[in-house]
């Protein structure tokens, strides 16, 4: 079997910080409080910054661009996991979203920065020094959530949602180190599930492909602003 | 949400160069305060430090009594711009 390229290796994570920063984006105005609005509008810039760089580094392996890896194609050839995709306007359902993806995320993160290939290294290595205010912002509104009943019950609920949405963000192989990390610091057993995998579509992200794509769509020959 | 607080936030621009008030912030606790005030006043590169001061340990002071218009002890006490123009005459630069 021949090594896997560096498409294959970045295009997964790429696609799931992209998307991931756009369901992000959606709170922008709307978030709980102001400070909070700002702090997760720049979390959600700063992974379409990854995407960016990641895209940039595929881009050049396949003769192609950032933008049109990011916006030129076909829905079904996005491999973000199912996990970003889901749209969850609920706080509660956010930050867990955010807690499972920020820890898969970092184990993900760490095995792609002891890579042998100097540029995926150097790249995951880049990323994870903005990651680090990304987990201490998962890190404080989950201990937020569970110093109250009403936090820890709206919490564990959309946990128990989106857990196998979680374990599909990682390879099989390192699916057993999420749920450690996690079990751990939720104080909580979390159940058998069947993990919801890359190829698998949900409903809700045709719509955000449509927004996302639209405008390039509309100036094909390239926007200038 | 349960009741935030609020911090006064000083910024640095570069090294050496004196603290000033960038302003403030409302969080939940000292983490959040941390985490937004990184966000607000720090991301862009605007600041090579912060100060994060609680509201309450701030002492107002905003009552200055002058009873007796001791106004000779304001700058803008005297008027001096009439010996200005008589001392300029004898050190002979008047101008214009």
């Amino acid at each position: 079997m021949p090594a896997p390229s560096r498409a294959d290796i970045l295009l997964p994570l790429a696609d799931d910080e992209l998307i991931v920063g756009w369901r992000n984006s959606e709170w922008t105005g709307i978030a709980p409080f102001l400070e909070e609005d700002v702090a997760f509008s720049s979390i959600a810039q700063n992974e379409i910054g990854h995407a960016r760089a990641l895209y940039e580094i595929v881009a050049e392996e396949l003769g192609s661009t950032a933008d049109a890896l990011a916006y030129d194609r076909p829905l079904d050839e996005y491999r973000c996991a199912p996990l970003v995709q889901l749209r969850r306007m609920d706080w509660a359902a956010t930050i867990a979203r955010h807690v499972l993806y920020e820890t898969a995320d970092a184990i993900r993160i760490a095995s792609l920065a002891a890579s042998d290939d100097p540029v995926v290294a150097g790249i995951a290595a880049r990323i994870d020094r903005e990651e680090v205010y990304h987990r201490m912002h998962a890190e404080m509104w989950l201990d937020r959530l569970l110093a109250s009943t009403d936090g820890r019950d709206r919490l564990d609920h959309a946990l128990d949602e989106l857990w196998p949405y979680g374990l599909g963000v990682l390879d099989e192989g390192r699916r057993p180190e999420l749920r450690r990390a996690l079990e751990e610091r939720l104080d909580r057993a979390l159940p058998d599930v069947e993990p919801a995998v890359r190829g698998r579509y949900e409903p809700e992200l045709a719509e955000l492909h449509d927004e996302m794509t639209s405008v390039r769509r509309s100036a094909p020959a390239g926007a200038r602003w | 949400m349960t009741a935030t607080r609020v911090w006064e936030v000083f910024r640095r621009e570069r090294a050496g160069a004196p603290m000033q008030h960038a302003g403030s912030i409302a969080a939940p606790d000292e983490r959040f305060a941390e985490i937004y005030a990184r966000e607000q006043y720090g991301r862009r590169g605007e600041s090579e430090a912060l100060w994060l001061v609680p509201r309450g340990a701030v002492a107002e002071i905003d009552d200055f009594v002058d009873e007796f218009d001791l106004k000779y002890r304001r700058v803008d006490g005297y008027s001096i711009k009439e010996r200005l123009r008589e001392a300029r005459e004898r050190a002979g630069t008047v101008e214009g």
